[in-house]
C-alpha cells in the first residue's frame, strides 16, 4: 500500500509513522510537505501527531488552512482513508472532517502513558481486525485530548457506530478512573459518518513493536491495510 | 539612540569585572573599552562562559579514550564513537538561576539551550534527561517552583518532539530558593557528519538564522555568575529568556538540512549564553581568524536597540552559520522553505579581531582569541569547612535502633526524594521518536538508535551505516548533595559509582559522562574546598569506570540569603548495551525466581554502618550528619563487572541497585515498579530471609546505604552459576530469598535475626509510593 504521511512545521511523529508503516509493516510510506498541493498516488493519508504551527492560536487551528489539507479534503470526499493521530485528530476536527473538538485535559497537565482502549464498531476500515470489545494497550501523549461534542452529535455518533475507541480499565469497563483526560463518554477516537476518516488521541505508531513495550497499535494499522487490500480486490 | 554611559569604576564593578580584570582589558585593547566592549568582556569573562574559577580543577578529569571523536572543551558538546560509523553527542547544562526567578521559562530555555548544543554538532537530538533539586516540598513556594520547572521542561521537550526519558528529582532544605535544574540532551550522527563551531575561510559570509533579537535575556550569563538574592531575583527577571520550542524545532530541521547540503557550511554555532557575542568571538578564536559583523543587518524585534543590547541579548533559538562562499543561495532556499528569518550579517576576516559595526560605525574592536581564550584564571583559596570536624566525630550509635521497621519503610517510600516520580515523568512525552525501550521508572533508561534516528544525508550520498542497524544506549543521571556535603571527596566518588551501577544493572558498559558542578560562591574558601575535593573524587571515579568526561557545565554562586546549597555535582553517564537480549530492568519477573544480593549487606568497617547521610537518618531523625558510606572503587567495579557478566550470560532476570533507602526500599521497588498502563501496576511478592546476615543494628540492615550492592533475581536453574561466578570474582553473593505470588495478595516478607518477620502488603506499599507526590501537588 502507499501511505502518505503529512508533514507540517512542528509535526514530530511524522517519522515514527513512516518508520512503522515502512520498516515494521513493509508498506510504502512517504512524507508530504504542507505546502504541497497534491497527494499523488496515495491509498491512505496519515495526519501525524506533534505541535503543528506550535499549537499557536489553538491546536490544529492553523494547519487546517494549509495547502495539503485542501487535497486531503478532496481525497476524503472521494472516499479515501484518512487517519489522524493526536495532533492529527485535532487537525481533522478543526478542518471539519470529524465532528467535535479536543480541549484541554481535565487535569490540566500533559499526560504521557499507556492506556487501555476498548474497540467499538468493528465494521470500519480502522477496526476490521478487532472484534467488538477488543482491548488495546496504546500510549497517549497530549495536553489537549479531552473530547467534546454536543449531546445531539454524541447521540448520532453512538447510533451510527462512529465511536471507535473508548478509554477503559484493564477489564474493558469504561470507568471515570480509566479516562485520562476527561473526554465525554470516555471517547479516545471516532470516525466520520461515512467511516473513511478517523481520528484518535492515542499513538498506535508508538505501540507497533514488541521492543517498545507493546504492539497493539499494529491491529489498527493492519486493519487499514486489510480494508484497502479487500477494496482493491473487489 | 541614547548615548552610552561613561566608563566609571562603578560601572565596571556593576559588570562584575574586578579592578585587576579591568587592568587586563586595558592591556588587551591598548585603550579604554567603550560601553559595548565592557559588556562583551563582562559576559565572556563570567564564570558561565570562561570557567575562570574552575579551569585548573577541571584539568583533573579524564577526557580521553579511543572512542572519543570530539573531546571536552573542543566544541559545544563531546562526541563518542559507538561503532558502525555511528556516533553520539551529549552534554548536560544548568539553568539554575533563571529557574529560581521564573521556573517555567527558566527550565524550558534550559532544555532549549542544551538541545541547540547537540544539533550544533550536526547530530539529531534523540532523547533528553534532567536532574532537578528543590527545597522542602511541604512549602507552597517550593511546590510552585517544582510545578513550574516540570511544566517548563514538559512544554519545551514535548513540543520540540524529544522524549524526556530519564531523570532524578531530590528535595532538601538546602535548595530552598535556589533550585537546581540540570538538563541533558543526546543526539546521534554519522562520523562524517560532525560539524564544527569554527569561522573558517577568509571571506566566507556569516549568516544569522532564527528569530529576531529582542531585549530578553540581557546578559543572562553574567546573571548566572552572581549570588542569588531577593533583590536580584526581582531586578533580573528581564535576564530570563523566553523560549519557543516550535521555533527551535524548525531551526533544527533547517540546520540539519543545510548541513546535509554538500560543502555549504564552514562552521556553525548556537547563540546560547552571551548570544551573538560568544558565538562570533568563539568561532573566530577556534579558527584563528577574525570576524566582522554589521548590527543593522541583525533581525531585531524591538525598536531602538543599542549595540550593547544586541550583542548581549540572549533571545532564544538563534544560530550563527559560516557559509562557504558561493553557497549563499542554499541558506536562502532552505530557511525560506521553513519560513525562518535569515540574514547575512558579516564576513570572516584575517585580522584575528572581532569587529562589530552599527550602520558602518565601529562599536567594538577586540582581539577574538584573547577574549575567548585568555580569560582570567583564578586559583582560589580553600579551607576545610568547620562543620567537617563534627561530621567526622558523629556516630550513629548516639541514636537508638529502630523499633518500628514496618512503619519506617512506609515512611521512606513516601519521602518525596524516594517516592515514585510518575507525577513528573507522566507530564513529559517520553515515547516520541519510537526509541524508548526502557521508560522512566527503572535504574537506567534505554533508548534505541535506528537508521531513521540519524540526520539526513546529502542528496545522492551513499548510506555509510549498515542497513537495518539498531543500537541500544543506556542513560542515567545521579547526584547526592548530602553525601557530598558531608564528605566532598568520598561523596563525589559515590555519585559516579551509583550512576555507573545503574548502567550496569541495565546491561550497559559506560562510554562516557558529562557533569554539572552546582556549587556555592568560589570566593568563600570553605565552599571552594567542597568544589575542589568534589572534582578530585569525580575525576578519580570517572577514570575507574572508564567513563571519560566529554563536557559539562559549572554553576557557581548557588546560594540564597540563608547560605549555600549542599554542594551538588550531578553526573550523567551514557553506556552501550551490546545486544538487545542484555537489556535488563529492575522489577522481579517470575514467581519462584531466586533473589541474590551481590556485595556486602552491611559494611562493618563503616562506623555508621551505612547510615551516615542516609535518607533514613534524615527522614526519621532529622539528622544530616556523619560520614556517608564509603565507596571502594575497586570493589564497586568488581560488583558492576559481575552484574554485567551475569546479564550477558543470560542468567539475570532483574537487577536493581541499592541506594537511597537501602535494601528494604530496593526490594520493595523490585516488587512493584513495573507499570503496564494507567492504573495497571504489576505486582510480585518476595520472601526474604536475612537472619544469616550479621548486623548490630536492624535499621542499618534494612535502610543503611552501604555501597557496592545490587539485588538480582535469577531463575532457580541459574542461581548456582551466579554464585559460582561471584566467588570466582571475589564478590560476596548471598541468596536472600525468592520471588513469590503476584497480584493483589503479594507481600514483601523479611525475616531478620533480631526482629520477628516483617510483612508488608505490596499493593499498599505501592499506593503510598506511587501517589506520594500527587497527593502533595494535586
Amino acid at each position: 500500500m502507499n501511505f502518505s504521511v503529512l508533514q507540517f512545521p512542528g509535526s514530530n511523529c511524522d517519522q515514527d509513522c513512516v518508520h512503522v508503516l515502512k520498516n515494521v509493516l513493509g508498506h510504502n510510506a512517504r512524507l508530504l510537505w504542507h505546502k504541497d498541493t497534491s497527494l499523488g498516488d496515495t491509498d491512505a493519508v496519515i495526519v501525524p501527531g506533534g505541535f503543528s504551527y506550535g499549537d499557536y492560536l489553538r491546536t490544529g487551528a492553523i494547519a487546517r488552512y494549509s495547502n495539503i489539507m485542501a487535497a486531503v479534503k478532496q481525497f476524503a470526499d472521494r472516499g479515501g482513508l484518512v487517519l489522524g493521530i493526536c495532533n492529527g485528530f485535532q487537525i481533522l476536527c478543526e478542518a471539519g472532517l470529524l465532528p467535535g473538538a479536543l480541549i484541554r485535559n481535565k487535569g490540566i497537565s500533559f499526560r504521557c502513558e499507556f492506556v487501555w482502549l476498548r474497540t467499538g464498531n468493528p465494521d470500519t476500515p480502522f477496526t476490521c481486525k478487532a472484534p467488538e470489545g477488543t482491548l488495546l494497550r496504546i500510549p497517549i501523549a497530549h495536553g489537549e485530548g479531552c473530547y467534546f461534542a454536543d449531546a445531539e452529535t454524541l447521540k448520532q455518533m453512538e447510533e451510527n457506530g462512529q465511536i471507535l475507541w473508548r478509554y477503559c480499565d484493564r477489564h474493558g469497563n469504561t470507568t471515570p478512573e480509566s479516562n485520562p483526560n476527561g473526554s465525554l463518554l470516555n471517547i479516545a477516537g471516532i470516525c466520520n459518518a461515512q467511516k473513511n476518516v478517523a481520528g484518535l488521541m492515542p499513538h498506535p505508531e508508538r505501540a507497533s513493536e514488541k521492543i517498545l513495550s507493546g504492539h497493539d497499535g499494529r491491529i489498527l494499522l493492519e486493519s487499514m491495510v486489510q480494508f484497502l487490500e479487500n477494496r482493491k480486490r473487489s | 539612540m541614547t548615548k552610552d554611559p561613561a566608563i566609571t569604576p562603578e560601572l565596571v564593578a556593576q559588570h562584575g569585572i574586578t579592578p585587576e580584570e579591568y587592568e587586563n582589558i586595558l592591556k588587551i585593547l591598548g585603550r579604554e573599552p567603550n560601553y559595548t566592549e565592557l559588556g562583551i568582556f563582562s559576559v565572556m569573562w563570567s564564570e558561565h562562559c570562561s570557567y575562570k574559577n574552575t579551569k585548573p580543577l577541571l584539568k583533573q578529569f579524564p577526557t580521553r579514550s579511543k572512542k572519543i571523536l570530539v573531546g571536552a572543551g573542543e566544541e559545544n558538546a563531546g562526541i563518542i564513537d559507538i561503532g558502525d560509523n555511528l556516533a553520539i553527542a551529549f552534554k548536560m547544562e544548568s539553568h539554575n538561576h533563571p529557574s529560581a526567578v521564573e521556573p517555567f521559562q527558566g527550565a524550558a530555555t534550559g532544555v532549549g539551550g542544551i538541545i541547540r548544543d547537540i544539533f550544533t554538532m550536526g547530530a539529531r537530538p534523540i532523547c533528553a534527561m534532567n536532574s532537578l533539586r528543590f527545597g522542602n516540598l511541604s512549602s507552597p513556594e517550593v511546590q510552585r517552583l517544582f510545578r513550574g520547572v516540570v511544566g517548563g521542561i514538559a512544554h519545551y521537550g514535548n513540543c520540540f518532539g524529544i522524549p524526556t526519558i530519564a531523570g532524578e528529582v531530590c528535595f532538601d532544605d538546602s535548595y530552598e530558593g535556589n533550585p537546581l535544574v540540570n538538563a541533558f540532551c543526546l543526539g546521534v550522527l554519522r562520523h562524517e557528519q560532525i560539524a564544527r563551531g569554527a569561522a573558517k575561510g577568509i571571506g566566507n559570509p556569516v549568516f544569522y538564522v532564527g528569530p529576531a533579537t529582542g531585549r530578553d535575556g540581557l546578559a543572562g550569563a553574567a546573571f548566572a555568575s552572581q549570588d542569588l538574592t531577593e533583590a536580584s531575583a526581582e531586578q533580573q527577571r528581564g535576564a530570563v529568556q523566553v523560549g519557543d520550542p516550535f521555533m527551535e524545532k524548525l531551526v533544527m530541521e533547517a540546520c540539519l538540512e543545510l548541513l546535509a547540503a554538500k560543502d555549504a557550511v564552514a562552521g556553525i554555532q548556537d547563540m546560547g549564553a552571551a548570544g551573538l557575542t560568544c558565538s562570533t568571538c568563539e568561532t573566530a578564536a577556534r579558527a584563528g581568524t577574525g570576524i566582522e559583523i554589521e548590527l543593522s543587518k541583525v533581525p531585531q524585534r524591538a525598536t531602538g536597540m543599542t549595540p550593547y543590547e544586541i550583542m548581549l541579548s540572549e533571545s532564544q533559538e538563534r544560530m550563527l552559520i559560516i557559509v562557504n562562499k558561493g553557497h549563499e543561495a542554499e541558506v536562502q532556499r532552505i530557511f525560506d522553505k521553513w519560513d525562518l528569518p535569515w540574514s547575512e550579517i558579516g564576513v570572516v576576516t584575517d585580522t584575528g579581531r572581532m569587529v562589530v559595526k552599527n550602520h558602518g560605525q565601529v562599536v567594538a574592536n577586540i582581539p577574538a582569541a584573547k577574549i575567548a581564550n585568555d580569560s582570567p584564571v583564578y586559583h582560589r583559596d580553600s579551607k576545610e569547612p568547620a562543620y567537617m570536624q563534627g561530621v567526622r566525630a558523629y556516630r550513629v550509635n548516639s541514636l537508638s535502633d529502630t523499633t518500628s521497621p514496618a512503619k519506617d519503610l512506609e515512611m521512606l517510600l513516601q519521602t518525596p526524594t524516594i517516592a515514585s516520580k510518575n507525577w513528573v515523568y507522566r507530564q513529559y512525552d517520553h515515547m516520541v521518536r519510537d526509541g524508548s525501550v526502557v521508560c522512566p521508572g527503572s535504574d537506567a533508561a534505554v533508548v534505541r538508535i535506528k537508521g531513521d534516528s540519524l540526520p539526513m544525508l546529502p542528496d545522492g550520498a551513499a548510506e555509510s551505516v549498515p542497513a537495518g542497524i539498531e543500537k541500544f544506549i543506556a542513560l542515567s543521571v545521579d547526584g547526592n548533595g548530602v553525601y557530598v556535603y558531608l564528605d566532598p571527596y568520598e561523596g563525589s566518588k559515590t555519585v559516579v559509582a551509583e550512576c555507573a551501577r545503574n548502567l550496569a544493572c541495565s546491561g550497559a558498559t559506560p562510554l562516557g559522562s558529562t557533569d554539572n558542578l552546582n556549587f556555592g560562591n568560589p570566593h568563600n574558601p570553605e565552599l571552594f574546598f567542597q568544589l575542589k575535593e568534589s572534582v578530585r573524587g569525580l575525576a578519580e571515579a570517572c577514570a575507574a569506570f572508564n567513563a571519560p568526561v566529554t563536557g559539562g557545565n559549572v554553576s557557581l554562586y548557588n546560594q540564597n540569603p540563608m547560605g549555600a546549597i549542599d554542594p551538588t555535582p550531578t553526573l550523567a553517564l551514557v553506556g552501550l548495551i551490546e545486544k538487545k537480549e542484555h537489556i535488563t530492568t529492575q522489577w522481579f519477573k517470575d514467581e519462584g525466581d531466586v533473589i541474590i544480593l551481590l556485595g556486602d549487606a552491611v559494611d562493618s568497617a563503616d562506623p555508621n554502618l551505612g547510615l551516615g547521610g542516609s535518607a533514613y537518618l534524615m527522614a526519621k531523625h532529622d539528622v544530616k550528619n556523619g560520614l556517608p558510606p564509603r565507596c571502594d572503587l575497586k570493589k564497586e567495579k568488581a560488583v558492576q563487572d559481575l552484574t554485567l557478566e551475569c546479564i550477558r550470560s543470560g542468567w539475570i532476570k532483574s537487577a536493581h541497585d541499592c541506594s537511597e533507602g537501602g535494601l528494604a526500599v530496593c526490594l520493595a521497588e523490585s516488587c512493584f515498579s513495573k507499570n503496564v498502563a494507567l492504573n495497571t501496576p504489576v505486582f510480585k511478592g518476595a520472601k526474604i530471609d536475612l537472619s544469616g546476615v550479621k548486623s548490630s543494628r536492624l535499621d542499618a540492615l534494612l535502610f543503611g546505604e552501604t555501597q557496592s550492592r545490587v539485588v538480582v533475581s535469577t531463575s532457580a536453574d541459574h542461581a548456582e552459576q551466579v554464585l559460582a561466578k561471584a566467588q570466582a570474582s571475589s564478590v560476596p553473593a548471598t541468596v536472600i530469598g525468592k520471588v513469590t505470588g503476584c497480584c493483589k495478595a503479594a507481600t514483601l516478607d523479611i525475616t531478620t535475626a533480631t526482629a520477628s518477620t516483617l510483612s508488608w502488603s505490596i499493593p499498599a506499599l505501592h499506593s503510598l509510593w506511587w501517589n506520594a507526590l500527587a497527593e502533595i501537588m494535586d
